[in-house]
């Protein structure tokens, strides 16, 4: 299995910026879910980022919260999708990374989910709602069961905890490139660029830049400023083809699966410099 | 004789550092939101030490909410029960008609100090939502409150109230339509507006600093219990009940007894339609530890850390979770929770109202009922204090349809 690091410093070697695409695990379902890392995995992105479905998403905005309930309709259970992680694992080379509630972690027990985690073939893992500072042992764990607990890091934090966490990082930073919650925004914030190049002067570890990015434009305006680039609600959205509206109208899953190869290869063209 | 009350300032003591009642509490939300958290902690901190602060919101509590409320002598409901004598504490009669304006307006006031020029809340019974539009008409700030769909309907007289006092209400359809979804909802609202923006929230929940800041703000609730008792009966009660929705009620009914005397305290859950999942929303009851809206404590959720679907009739105890210092009274065994159910509580809102001439909320009428329990397991020398949390206009309608009764 490639660590994120490694994968990330070949792209930044080739002056190229990594594409990470974010997919809800379970929606539809959990067959659609592995034949989308496959087609995706095939696109060599740099890193692919699997979001457990969560009742209760704070950070999410309307795309992503609707597709975590859609995959929870169907009563999806985290071993379901460590066990299908697991299945698919083989074929893909992309570093996978999880995106999960902190909610989750405790529940399932730190200890047992990092191992199940590691045992399926993810490299690392991001908790939204895990406070950096915090005397849980999530941190030390991690380090100890050789997965990249990935911090983020947004507009509001103040400067001295962006270097203290920066000195801390491993694998990337995710820097949220907007004060609210995910979901498909036209522009870019005027300024993002400054506080991106301030974070890369800070950080001895990536930078990739999440929330409100769907398209090869934006790829193209951030691609010199960072190392990598988080594309959610715009893939999907696309997923949702599958459920919205009654059954005559919807499209076939082969229709969608090319739909959204065809939209990452895009980003990831744009991302060549 | 137990010390009657807190020599230090009730603003100044709380929890932690970290802002963790024994294991429980803390601060798990999006990083986004971790430094307005730090913000609101050291304004708050800062207007504990302010006389100017204090003395701006005792005279609102005293002019505008009309503090100190009442405590009454619930004779008839005394002898129906045929037990201990059974007293109220009226928080029904302040403006507003509940408790909860005694938080508004403390954290309305801090929104001020922090300069900070818009308000959201989140809201279930309504009686949050009423009182932070209140709060924000005086101190003219704009308000936006977050219901639930579901609560939208059957509390319409208090989504009347708040749009006529000028608060945009937005109803939210995501999920079950109730506190939770409202309490998700304002959260995101905050993510992006957090800059100009404070987050009133309602209930001794979510994340550190505002299980403190609202337990404080409510404990106005019962350093005047303490004082009343002593003038009324020359000591104290000997047992003291509030139901526990979030609870902030009970926070501020017990948070000072706590802390100075070893009068038994019992909170009171929503025990719906029965111990199922789903039935009930009794988190201290049935639930386990877990994370829900940016702390640790008790929690219904399943196997998976999902929270669970939650019933009660009393839409302000319709909630899945429970403020964090209650889970750490539950386990130091300071306090003991009990529930109660929603044909229980119909019930007991029907005699009140027509023994004491008392039309109380749904939410109050769980911990009325325990009191009747109580009274008549002990002698009538004994003094039990409920906290009567609200008025019941807002339910009206929603009793009256559940119990089949003609209109
Ligand atoms: C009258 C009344 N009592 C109790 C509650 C429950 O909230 P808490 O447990 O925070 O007091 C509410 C909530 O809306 C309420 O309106």
């Amino acid at each position: 299995m490639r660590s994120i690091s490694a994968a990330l410093s070949e792209f930044a070697s080739q002056q190229q910026t990594a594409i990470m695409p974010f997919v809800t695990a379970g929606d539809p379902d959990l067959a659609f879910t592995e034949e989308l890392l496959r087609r995706l995995d095939g696109l060599q992105p740099g890193l692919i980022e699997i979001g457990f479905p969560y009742s209760d998403p704070i950070a999410d905005g309307p795309v992503i919260q609707a597709s975590y309930t859609r995959a929870l309709a169907s009563q999806l259970r985290v071993d379901q999708i460590f066990e299908s992680i697991g299945r698919v694992r083989p074929d893909l080379t992309q570093p996978l990374v999880a995106m999960v509630s902190y909610a989750i972690v405790l529940r399932y027990g730190s200890e047992r989910f990092l191992e199940k985690a590691r045992s399926a073939g993810f490299s690392g893992l991001i908790v939204p709602d895990f406070l950096w500072e915090s005397e849980d042992p999530l941190r030390t764990l991690c380090l100890a069961s050789g997965l990249d607990l990935i911090p983020l890091i947004t507009p509001t934090t103040p400067p001295d905890r962006v270097s203290r966490i920066a000195q801390q990082a491993s694998g990337f930073i995710y820097y949220v490139s907007v004060a609210g919650v995910t979901g498909e925004r036209t522009g870019l914030p005027q300024d993002l660029q400054r506080n991106l190049a301030h974070l890369r002067r800070e950080s001895p570890v990536p930078v990739c830049v999440g929330f409100g990015i769907s398209q090869p434009g934006q790829v193209r305006e951030l691609r010199s400023h960072c190392d990598g680039v988080i594309v959610g609600s715009a893939i999907v959205k696309r997923i949702a083809a599958l459920s919205d509206g009654d059954a005559s109208t919807r499209p076939n899953r082969k229709l969608v699966l090319d739909e959204i190869a065809n939209f990452v290869a895009d980003l990831i063209r744009a991302g060549n410099s | 004789m137990p010390q009657i009350l807190p020599k230090s300032s009730p603003l100044a003591a709380g929890p932690d550092s970290q802002g963790r009642y024994g294991p429980f509490g803390g601060k798990y939300v999006p990083e986004t939101l971790n430094h307005a958290l730090e913000e609101l902690d050291a304004a708050y901190a800062a207007a504990a030490q302010d006389p100017d602060f204090q003395s701006r919101l005792n005279v609102l509590l005293r002019d505008l909410v009309g503090r100190p409320s009442p405590l009454y002598f619930a004779e008839r409901l005394t002898n129906l029960a045929g037990g201990a004598q059974i007293w109220l504490k009226r928080e029904d009669l302040n403006h507003t008609g509940a408790h909860k304006i005694n938080n508004t307006l403390g954290q309305a006031l801090l929104t001020l100090r922090m300069g900070k020029t818009r308000v959201i809340a989140e809201t279930g019974a309504g009686q949050h939502g009423v009182a932070s539009a209140t709060a924000c008409a005086r101190l003219g700030l704009p308000c936006v409150v977050y219901m639930g769909a579901e609560d939208v309907r059957r509390q319409q007289p208090n989504v009347r109230a708040m749009r006529f006092l000028g608060t945009e209400v937005r109803p939210v359809e995501t999920g079950s339509r109730t506190l939770r979804d409202a309490v998700n909802e304002a959260m995101r609202d905050w993510m992006a507006s957090v800059k100009d923006t404070h987050y009133i929230l309602g209930s001794a929940v979510g994340p550190h600093p505002f299980p403190k800041i609202v337990r404080d703000f409510q404990a106005i609730i019962g350093r005047e219990s303490i004082e009343q008792s002593k003038q009324r009966f020359g000591r104290l009660p000997d047992c003291v009940i509030a139901c526990v929705g979030g609870g902030s009620n009970a926070a501020g009914m017990f948070y000072p007894f706590v802390q100075t005397t070893d009068v038994p305290l019992i909170g009171v859950e929503a025990g719906g339609r029965g111990p199922v999942s789903g039935d009930h929303a009794a988190p201290l009851t049935f639930g386990q530890p877990g994370i829900l809206h940016g702390s640790l404590s008790y929690v219904l959720q399943d196997d998976d850390g999902q929270t669970c679907d939650v019933h009660s009739a009393s839409a302000g105890l319709d909630y899945p979770g429970v403020g964090p210092e209650h889970s750490y009274w539950k386990d130091s065994g300071r306090v003991a929770y009990t529930q109660c159910t929603d044909d229980d509580a119909l019930q007991a809102v029907l005699t009140l109202a027509r023994n004491e001439g008392i039309l109380c909320a749904l939410e109050s009428a769980h911990a009325v009922h325990e009191a009747m329990q109580q009274a008549k397991q002990r002698s009538k020398d004994d003094i039990i204090l409920v906290c009567l949390s609200g008025r019941g206009d807002k339910d009206a309608a929603e009793v009256q349809r559940l119990l089949g009764m003609n209109t």
